[in-house]
């Protein structure tokens, strides 16, 4: 990317390649009786540029983990190292409906106050290929432009680390198989690190360069796979089946656990 | 930064693009227009026709219920006069004064509220109560006040539209999608800029119907503030309608009344009407 990044250095600084380091992070939601614990102890270290899914079944505290990384949720204990500025992208598109498809990319500037690069928004536009419906509204797209926008938007800000929330969880399989590829390359032609939360494993091994495994309630890293299937992968590919069952399995036996 | 991609993607995602688009045929201008006017003529047509009927039927006699055809008659000669055109121009600048005063004290009022939580404990009810509150009410004290004065018709103009563009305001405010706000947040809109980029556009569809609601009730207040305070040579609307009651001269009090009317629904159709079409139009808000 052309563009410089904003160095915000949040905390200590951190060895050089590291994007985003997580020490024994924990996050009760309530208090007393009622607590529930979303996350204990996680520790997790994720290299600049690398492409890490998280999976794990419902209330695993994936988005909890998410919230806290990007800064919106306060952290109870533990700490989070991030090098580099964060841009979030939810599971809803979330566009401002006000906006067209341009303004809406155009915000992420004008809410940092920063100065609006027509020519850069233009770029991005393309890069997720809705040049030609730059003044159309959100709501004259699909489920997946209007993602793809709102992937133009988060990209427009910046940010050199990427959190996605389940980005594609909405949208109808040939939509999302097409994103995967889109993803991918727009995240190999732009060097971003992205931190992908899903609860569909095949799409974590379709993605990830490692695919981190979290148990449910409370939130723990359990394990992590390090997919080494070349790119680009296919969802269908015998391969990549393989590597999802087993991690399927595994989060199997995790889910059991909570019947005794 | 490359943007290559392999041929066959690309194409992929424009024929999805395609496909997944709504198929839209537009509809001819001349058409449209037709179809939105045709039954507003109908619907006048039967109104006339019901009126002559019932002035046919003689249930009251032609000086107190006059035919649509004579209070026709009287409107255009009406419109021919000057006195009738700076009556106009008298209630309409009220009327514009009066509104813009409302927006300004309603929008601040609104703003307020939704700021600050002690302040909407303490004014919020205040403020629905004010709306339900029947303008002509506050005549008497508004006339106590400022004597017989255009004063005197601003104050209650601005009382009766005020609190329906506050209501508007916080309405739009509290119901704002909570995932927008937090959209706003992530793109770092903080403070004002937020206020200004998210918030506000984002509350404008019951803001816009809290101005359309103000303008009714600045419309009816004004009526009935022209109908008590009578300032000598400075004819209105009002005034017209009630010299024509007081002669008994039944036409023109019924060409008045339309007259007020028809500026009634002129300012809802072509101004609050076409701001609110396009604010739905933009946001998908028309069903097709």
């Amino acid at each position: 990317m052309t563009a410089p990044r904003s160095h915000t250095v949040k905390a200590a600084p951190l060895s050089t390649r590291t994007a985003v380091e997580i020490n024994d992070v924990s996050k009760t939601y309530g208090d007393g009786r009622s607590a529930i614990a979303a996350l204990e102890n996680v520790n997790l270290s994720i290299q600049e540029g690398e492409f890490v899914c998280l999976v794990g079944a419902s209330g695993c505290g994936k988005s909890t983990l998410l919230n806290l990384i990007a800064g919106i949720y306060r952290l109870d204990q533990g700490a989070i190292a991030v090098s580099e500025s964060v841009g979030l992208m939810f599971q809803e598109p979330a566009l401002f409906p006000w906006l067209t498809v341009e303004g809406n990319v155009e915000s992420a500037m004008r809410f940092r106050r920063v100065a609006i690069d027509r020519q850069r928004i233009q770029e991005l536009l393309k890069m997720v290929h809705l040049e030609e419906f730059a003044q159309r509204r959100p709501h004259e797209l699909s489920g997946g432009m209007q993602q793809r926008a709102a992937l133009a938007r988060a990209l427009a800000q910046d940010a050199a680390i990427l959190l996605m929330d389940e980005p594609f969880g909405a949208l109808d399989a040939m939509t999302r198989t097409i994103l995967h590829d889109e993803l991918e390359r727009i995240w190999q032609a732009t060097g971003v690190t992205v931190i992908f939360v899903t609860h569909d494993v095949r799409e974590a091994v379709r993605l990830g360069d490692r695919v981190i495994l979290l148990s449910s309630r409370p939130g723990r890293v359990v394990d992590e796979v390090t997919v080494d299937l070349p790119r680009p992968r296919q969802v269908e590919s015998v391969h990549l089946v393989e590597v999802a069952k087993r991690i399927t399995d595994r989060l199997r036996q995790q889910v059991r656990r909570h019947v005794d | 930064m490359s943007t290559e991609r392999p041929e066959s993607l690309e194409r992929d995602i424009r024929g999805l693009d395609r496909l997944e688009l709504p198929m839209e045929g537009a509809e001819a201008r001349g058409r449209r227009m037709w179809r939105s006017v045709w039954p507003k003529l109908v619907a006048t047509g039967l109104a006339l026709a019901t009126w002559q009927v019932v002035v046919w039927t003689g249930w009251k006699p032609p000086f107190v219920l006059p035919p649509p055809g004579r209070v026709l008659n009287e409107l255009a000669e009406l419109v021919g006069t000057a006195r009738f055109w700076s009556a106009v121009a008298t209630t309409l600048r009220r009327a514009a004064v009066g509104y813009a005063a409302a927006v300004v004290l309603g929008s601040a009022l609104g703003l307020a509220v939704t700021q600050i939580s002690t302040l909407r404990r303490a004014m919020g009810s205040l403020i629905t109560g004010l709306q339900s509150m029947p303008s002509i009410v506050w005549f008497p004290f508004a006339i106590l006040l400022f004597g017989i004065s255009e004063a005197a018709i601003f104050f209650v103009v601005v009382l009766g539209a005020a609190p329906s563009i506050a209501n508007g305001l916080i309405s739009g405010v509290d119901h704002i999608p909570p995932l927008l706000l937090r959209a706003g947040r992530v793109l770092g809109a903080r403070g004002w800029v937020s206020w200004f980029h998210v918030v506000l556009p984002a509350s404008l569809p019951s803001f816009l119907a809290g101005l359309k609601q103000g303008w009714a009730f600045a419309w009816r207040s004004l009526m009935a503030g022209e109908l008590l305070v009578i300032i000598a040579a400075r004819p209105s609307l009002g005034a017209q309608l009630q010299f024509a009651r007081e002669l008994s001269d039944a036409p023109a009090l019924v060409a008045m009344m339309i007259v007020v009317l028809v500026i009634g629904i002129g300012v809802d159709a072509f101004v609050f009407g076409s701001l609110e079409r396009r604010l739905r139009r933009n946001r998908g808000l028309i069903a097709t």
